[in-house]
C-alpha cells in the first residue's frame, strides 16, 4: 500500500507540475483528490490494514495528500500569473495613437496680459474699477486739466455723440481717475483697465479701439519715488527679475511732474535694434504726479494730499509680452490664433 | 522740431557725440526721436580737376577726360555733359561710391575707353537748384563757377567741400514747451543740460532808411482780445535775390525750402526765435495802414499756396482798409507775396491768440509750421527781439536798408508770474532731498529769477505755474534716474475685485473649461448690422448712440446688442474653414437713457459656436453655467417670435422669475447674411440676471444612508407634449419619493402610433429617513402614471 501511494504522489506531481491550463489542472484535482479519485480509492483500502499498520499508513496517506494540494495550488498561481502575462500582452495597445479630444478654451491673449497685471496690482492693496464708456467731455477732458483748445479734443482725435462735443468715447482711461477721487474715501488704490477709443485708422499698430490700464494712488506723503519704486516692480514681475528701466520727462495735463516710462530693450540689451528702433528702450507708460489742479477739482486738498497716476497701452505690452507682430490680429479672433495661446 | 548742431554751436558750445547728445537731452527732456547725419548717404566723392578733355573717339557726344583728383596720377572719366571745361573744379565720384538712393558708381568702360568713375551733377548729390541757386542744372556740377564755394581743394571730400554736413537732430517737442521749437529754447535746454554756458546775442539795427515809419505805416488791432501783441518794422529799398549759402544751409538742415533773401529771413528768424514772422510787399497794403481784424463771414482769400479760403468770423486777418492781404498766423495772402519787384517790405512778428489760430487752422485744413506754433501760445516778449533780428540779418545780407523805428502794439499788461519755490514741498513731492543751492542753480540756469525762494517766471515758461511746476524742472535736472524708489507707504488698503468682476472671471473660467475660446470685438457697429440680424425697422432697441464724427458707417454707432459682434466672428471663422469653433465674450452693449446722457451699459455673457455644437450641447453649457452658479428654478421656455434665432429651435432661460437670456440656432436666413452655409448658435445670457439668479452659498446636504429603489417607465403620448411637461408632471404626481426623473430615450417608428412618441425615463425614488420597499415605490409610481394619463394623455407603453 505504501508503493501504491509513493506511485500516485510521483505520478501526480510530475503531472501536475506539466499541467499547462488550469481545466487540466481541476482534472487532475478530481482525478486523484475527488471522491472517486486514486487517492481516496486507496484510502478507502485502509479497512484492510491491521491496526498497528493504520496510524503509519494514515500518516503517510496525509502527507501525500498534502504534498497534491499544495502542488496544486503552487501550480494554480503559476498558471493563473502565466494567465494574466498573456492577457497584459493581447492587451497592449499602441500608446502613440493621438488621446481622445478633451477641449479647453483659451483666455484671449490680450486679457491674459491684462490678468497679469491686475494681479500684480490686487496683491499691492489696489481696487479694480469699471466705468464708463460713453463717457463725459468734462471728465475725459476739463477735470483733467485738459482745457477748451486741447488738440486731443477735436474732432479729428476723438469721437463726439453731439455737436456740443459733451458727450463722447472716452479717449483714455484717466477719467477713471476723476471718478474714483469723486466717489471713493481717501486713500485711494485703484486701477482701471477698460476700452477707449481714438479716431485712428486700423492699421498694424493702431486701432479706432484699444484697451488701457489706468493706475493712481492718493495719499498724504505719496512722493515721485513711490510711482518710481512701484512701477519698477510691476515691471519686473510683467517682464523679469532683473528688468532695466528708465524715466524720462514728459508732459500730460493731468500730471506734474509728468515722465514716461521705458524698458530696455529686452532684444539687444539697450545696444540698439530694429526692435526698439535704434533705440535701445521701449516706452511702456506714461505716468507722474497727480496735479494739484486735478486734485483741487475733484474736491481733494492738494497741501494735504498728494498722488501718482499711470496709464498704460494694453495692446502693446500684450503684442511685446507674446511677440505679436500685428494689432489687427487681436481683434480679428481667428481661432488659430487664439488657441495659441 | 529739427535742430542743426552747427546753427546750435552759435549758441552753446556742446562737444558730446550725437549719442550722448541724444541721450542726455532725452533724459533732461527733449526726447530725440532721430539724428541724421548728412551726407552720410554719399562715400567717396571728392573734388576734382579736369586737367584735358578730349572727344571719345567712338562716340559723338561723349567726352574722355583727366581728373586730378589729388591722387598722384589722375584718373581718366567718360562724361557725357557737354558743359564740362579744363581746369573746371567738379564733384568726382570714385570707384567704389556711394550717391543717395543707393547708387553705387564703379570703374568700367564706355564705348570702350576706361571710364574710373564719374562727374556728378548736384542732383546726383541729393541736392536742389534751391540749396545752390546758380549751378547749372542740367550738366556737371562746375563747382569752381560758385562764387560762394570758396576754399575748394582739390581731393577733398564733397560733402566737407560744399557744406553738406551737419548733423540733424529731429526732437519730439512736448505741447506744453512751444519755446523750445527754436534754436534758442533747445541751446537754453542743452546749456542746462551739458552745464555749458549759453550766449545769446542781442540784435544790433543800424536803421537809417529814408522816410518815417509812422507816416508810412499804421496799425491797428480792433480784434485786440485775439492779439496780444503786434510789432511790425519796414525795410525799403530791397534787392531780392537768393540768400547765402550759410542761410540756405541752415534752412535746409531744419527742413526749409530757401526762396529767396526776405522770406528766408523770416524763416530764419522763424527757427532761431520760434517767433514766427511774415513779410509782405507794401505796395499792396492800401492805404498804408494795417488792420487786424476777425473776417467777414463768407470773405475770401487767396493764401499763399494758390487756394482760395472762404472765411468765417472765427479766423482773424491781417488787412488793409480794403481786403484782407494774410490769414494771421497760418499764411499770407497771395496778393501781398514777396515777388522779384518787391521793393518796400513790412515785417510783421506778432503774437496771436493760440485757441483762434488752432481753430481757425483746423477748419481751413491748413496746419502750417506757423500755425503749428501759435497754436500753443507763444511768448509776447518775443516779438520785438524777432522783429530787430530779420531787420539786423537784412542789413547783414544787403538786401535793403531797414526804416528806423518800430509799431509795437500791446493789448496785454505783461506781468511775469512769481512763485515760492517751497524746498520742502519740492522734495515731499519727488521724494528726494536736493538742497535749496541745487534748486536754485537749476533754475537759473533755466532762465528763471532766482531770489532766494522767491521765483520769477521766465516770459517764455508759460506752463509754470505752481511749485508743482518748479518741482518738475528740478527733477528734469537733478535727473528722473536720480530720484530715489521706494514703494507705496501709508495706510494699507484691502483692494480686490467687485461682485461683477468676480462674475466675469467665474464665467470666463467655466466657459474655457467646456472649450470656448475668448473673443474681444469692437464695441460699435454699423447700423446695418441691424438688418443683418433680421431686427424690425420700427425695433426700439434700434435706437443707439450715434457717432457725429465716425471713421466709417462700420463704427458709427454704439452696438444695443452683442450678437452681431459674434456672427461677425463666427462667419470669419467659419470662412476660414476652422472646423468646431466655440467662443464666447462677456461684451458690453450700450443702450440710451443712462445718467447724465451717457449710455446704460449692460454687459453680456455671448456664446457662439458651429461644427460640433448643436442645440442641446448648447443647453448643456448654459446648464452647466447656472449650476455653477448655483441658480435655482431654472426653466426654458420655447421663443418662436425672435427674428435672430431658427423659430423652432430657440429658448428663454429663466431663473425663478428672472430671465437671465435667449439661446438657440440662429435663424438660416441670419446665417446666410453672414456668409454662413452652416448651423450657427448662439447664446445672450445677461450678466446682471446671472448675477440677480446666483444661488446663496452652499450648505452641505447629508448624503443619503438608506438606498434607492429605481424604476424605468416609458409612456407614449402625442407629438405635442414636450419633455419638459412630461417631467414637471411626473414630479407633481409622486407622493414624496421622487428624487430625480432622468431622460433616457424618445423613440417614434413602429410600433408606436402615428403622431405619437414614446418617452423613456429613469425614475430614483428614496425615503431620506429609513429603507422603503418596492410596493412603496409603485405606489409613487402608480400615482404619477395616473397623472400623466389624466393630464397629457400619456399611457404606459
Amino acid at each position: 500500500m505504501k508503493q501504491q501511494l509513493e506511485v500516485i504522489r510521483k505520478s501526480a506531481l510530475e503531472a501536475i507540475t506539466a499541467a499547462a491550463a488550469s481545466e487540466e489542472l481541476e482534472a487532475l484535482r478530481v482525478k486523484y483528490l475527488g471522491k472517486k479519485g486514486e487517492l481516496t480509492a486507496v484510502l478507502k483500502q485502509m479497512g484492510k490494514l491491521s491496526p498497528e499498520e493504520r496510524p503509519i499508513m494514515g500518516q503517510v496517506a496525509n502527507e501525500v495528500r498534502a504534498a497534491l494540494e499544495a502542488a496544486i495550488d503552487e501550480a494554480r498561481e503559476r498558471l493563473a500569473a502565466a494567465k494574466l502575462e498573456q492577457q497584459l500582452i493581447d492587451e497592449a495597445i499602441d500608446v502613440t495613437i493621438p488621446g481622445k479630444e478633451v477641449r479647453i478654451g483659451h483666455k484671449h491673449p490680450m486679457y491674459k496680459a491684462l490678468d497679469e497685471i491686475k494681479e500684480i496690482f490686487v496683491g499691492m492693496g489696489f481696487t479694480v474699477l469699471d466705468g464708463p464708456e460713453v463717457e463725459l467731455a468734462s471728465y475725459n477732458f476739463d477735470k483733467l486739466n485738459a482745457e477748451e483748445g486741447h488738440p486731443s479734443r477735436d474732432w479729428s482725435d476723438t469721437f463726439y455723440f453731439d455737436e456740443d462735443s459733451r458727450v463722447m468715447l472716452r479717449s483714455q482711461t484717466s477719467p477713471m481717475q476723476v471718478r474714483a477721487m469723486e466717489t471713493m474715501k481717501l486713500p485711494i488704490r485703484i486701477i482701471a483697465p477698460g476700452r477707449v477709443y481714438r479716431k485712428d485708422e486700423v492699421d498694424a499698430t493702431h486701432s479706432p479701439m484699444f484697451h488701457q490700464v489706468e493706475g493712481m494712488v492718493i495719499d498724504k506723503g505719496v512722493t515721485m519715488a513711490d510711482l518710481k519704486g512701484t512701477l519698477n516692480a510691476v515691471m519686473e514681475e510683467l517682464f523679469g527679475e532683473g528688468t532695466v528701466t528708465r524715466f524720462r520727462p514728459h508732459h500730460f495735463p493731468f500730471t506734474e511732474p509728468s515722465c514716461e516710462m521705458d524698458v530696455q530693450c529686452h532684444k539687444c540689451g539697450g545696444k540698439g535694434c530694429p526692435t526698439c528702433k535704434g533705440e535701445g528702450w521701449i516706452e511702456v507708460l506714461g505716468a507722474g504726479m497727480v496735479h494739484p489742479k486735478v486734485l483741487e477739482m475733484s474736491g481733494i486738498d492738494s497741501e494735504e494730499y498728494t498722488g501718482w497716476a499711470f496709464g498704460m497701452g494694453l495692446e502693446r505690452l500684450a503684442m511685446r509680452r507674446f511677440k505679436i507682430a500685428d494689432l489687427r490680429l487681436i481683434f480679428e479672433n481667428d481661432v488659430r490664433f487664439l488657441e495659441q495661446f | 522740431m529739427n535742430l542743426s548742431r552747427k546753427w546750435l554751436d552759435e549758441f552753446v558750445t556742446v562737444t558730446a557725440d550725437d549719442r550722448t547728445f541724444a541721450e542726455e537731452m532725452t533724459l533732461s527732456g527733449s526726447k530725440v526721436e532721430v539724428t541724421e547725419v548728412q551726407g552720410s548717404d554719399i562715400e567717396n566723392v571728392v573734388v576734382g580737376k579736369v586737367v584735358s578733355i578730349k572727344r571719345h573717339e567712338n562716340s559723338d557726344h561723349m567726352f574722355v577726360c583727366m581728373v586730378d583728383v589729388g591722387a598722384e596720377e589722375a584718373i581718366q572719366i567718360v562724361t557725357g555733359a557737354q558743359n564740362v571745361t579744363e581746369g573746371a573744379l567738379v564733384p568726382v565720384a570714385l570707384d567704389g561710391a556711394k550717391l543717395p538712393g543707393g547708387i553705387e558708381i564703379h570703374s568700367g568702360k564706355l564705348r570702350g575707353e576706361l571710364s574710373d568713375g564719374m562727374l556728378c551733377s548736384f542732383k546726383e548729390l541729393g541736392l536742389d537748384q534751391r540749396d545752390f541757386p546758380t549751378a547749372y542744372e542740367n550738366g556737371i556740377w562746375i563747382l569752381s563757377d560758385d562764387a560762394e564755394l570758396t576754399d575748394l581743394a582739390i581731393g577733398q571730400d564733397i560733402c566737407d567741400a560744399v557744406g553738406l554736413d551737419d548733423h540733424v537732430v529731429e526732437f519730439e517737442i512736448t505741447p506744453n514747451r512751444p519755446d523750445c521749437l527754436s534754436v534758442i529754447g533747445l541751446a537754453r535746454e542743452a546749456s542746462a543740460t551739458f552745464d555749458a554756458p549759453l550766449t545769446l546775442h542781442t540784435p544790433v539795427v543800424k536803421g537809417g532808411a529814408e522816410g518815417s515809419l509812422v507816416e508810412l505805416l499804421d496799425v491797428e488791432t480792433p480784434a485786440s482780445d485775439l492779439v496780444p501783441r503786434y510789432t511790425a518794422r519796414m525795410v525799403r529799398n530791397v534787392k531780392i535775390g537768393p540768400s547765402p549759402k550759410w542761410m540756405r544751409e541752415r534752412l535746409r538742415a531744419m527742413g526749409v525750402r530757401p526762396i529767396n533773401n526776405i522770406v528766408d529771413i523770416t524763416n530764419y528768424v522763424m527757427m532761431e526765435y520760434g517767433q514766427p514772422m511774415h513779410a509782405f510787399d507794401y505796395r499792396y497794403v492800401k492805404g498804408g495802414k494795417i488792420i487786424v481784424r476777425r473776417a467777414a463771414e463768407g470773405e475770401e482769400l487767396t493764401t499763399l499756396d494758390g487756394n482760395v479760403r472762404k472765411l468765417t468770423a472765427n479766423h482773424l486777418v491781417i488787412a488793409d482798409e480794403t481786403r484782407a492781404v494774410g490769414l494771421a498766423g497760418i499764411m499770407g495772402g497771395l496778393n501781398s507775396e514777396i515777388v522779384d519787384d518787391t521793393t518796400d517790405v513790412v515785417f510783421e512778428s506778432a503774437c496771436f491768440d493760440g485757441t483762434c489760430i488752432r481753430k481757425g487752422a483746423l477748419s481751413l485744413g491748413m496746419r502750417t509750421e506757423a500755425s503749428a506754433k501759435f497754436e500753443k501760445g507763444l511768448d509776447p516778449m518775443n516779438t520785438l527781439p524777432a522783429v530787430d533780428r530779420a531787420c539786423e540779418l537784412v542789413e547783414l545780407l544787403g538786401a535793403g536798408e531797414v526804416l528806423d523805428g518800430v509799431i509795437d502794439i500791446l493789448n496785454y499788461v505783461p506781468q511775469p508770474t512769481v512763485l515760492a519755490l517751497r524746498p520742502d514741498k519740492v522734495n515731499a513731492l519727488l521724494g528726494t532731498d536736493v538742497s535749496v543751492a541745487e534748486m536754485q542753480e537749476i533754475l537759473t540756469k533755466l532762465g528763471f529769477g532766482v531770489d532766494g525762494e522767491t521765483i520769477t517766471v521766465p516770459s517764455w515758461r508759460g506752463d509754470v505755474a505752481h511749485y508743482s511746476d518748479l518741482a518738475e524742472e528740478v527733477a528734469r535736472f537733478h535727473g528722473y534716474n536720480n530720484i530715489p524708489c521706494t514703494l507705496v507707504s501709508g495706510e494699507t488698503t484691502r483692494g480686490g475685485y467687485n461682485a461683477e468682476q468676480l462674475m466675469e472671471q467665474h464665467l470666463g473660467t467655466v466657459c474655457r473649461g467646456m472649450g470656448y475660446d475668448e473673443i474681444i470685438t469692437y464695441s460699435f457697429i454699423s447700423p446695418t448690422y441691424y438688418d443683418k440680424i433680421r431686427w424690425a425697422a420700427d425695433d426700439a432697441r434700434r435706437e443707439s448712440f450715434r457717432i457725429l464724427n465716425p471713421l466709417g458707417e462700420d463704427t458709427s454707432i454704439m452696438r444695443t446688442t452683442s450678437l452681431p459682434s459674434m456672427l461677425e466672428i463666427l462667419s470669419r471663422n467659419y470662412n476660414y474653414r476652422n472646423k468646431n469653433v466655440r467662443l464666447y465674450e462677456v461684451a458690453r452693449t450700450y443702450a440710451l437713457g443712462g445718467e447724465d446722457g451717457l449710455a446704460i451699459e449692460r454687459k453680456v455673457l455671448t456664446l457662439g459656436a458651429y461644427g460640433d455644437t448643436d442645440f442641446f450641447t448648447m443647453k448643456g453649457m448654459i446648464d452647466a453655467i447656472l449650476g455653477s452658479l448655483r441658480c435655482e428654478n431654472v426653466r426654458y421656455e420655447a421663443v418662436k417670435d425672435n427674428p435672430s434665432y431658427h423659430p423652432g429651435r430657440c429658448a428663454a432661460v429663466y431663473a425663478g422669475e428672472t430671465y437671465i437670456g435667449v439661446f438657440g440656432q440662429v435663424h438660416p436666413l441670419v446665417a446666410r447674411n453672414y456668409d454662413a452655409d452652416a448651423q450657427l448658435y448662439c447664446a445672450e445670457l445677461k450678466l446682471d440676471a446671472l448675477m440677480a439668479a446666483e444661488g446663496s452659498d452652499p450648505i452641505y446636504t447629508p448624503l443619503p444612508k438608506f438606498p434607492a429603489v429605481t424604476r424605468d417607465i416609458a409612456v407614449v403620448c402625442r407629438n405635442e407634449v414636450t419633455v419638459g411637461q412630461l417631467t414637471d408632471c411626473i414630479r407633481r404626481g409622486a407622493k414624496g419619493l421622487l428624487k430625480s426623473a432622468v431622460l433616457f430615450d424618445i423613440y417614434q417608428g413602429p410600433g408606436i402610433a402615428e403622431g405619437c412618441k414614446s418617452v423613456a425615463f429613469n425614475l430614483t425614488l428614496r425615503n431620506d429617513e429609513r429603507s422603503i420597499t418596492g410596493e412603496e415605490a409603485d405606489a409613487d409610481v402608480k400615482s404619477i402614471l395616473e397623472l400623466l394619463e389624466s393630464e397629457l394623455g400619456a399611457v404606459l407603453r
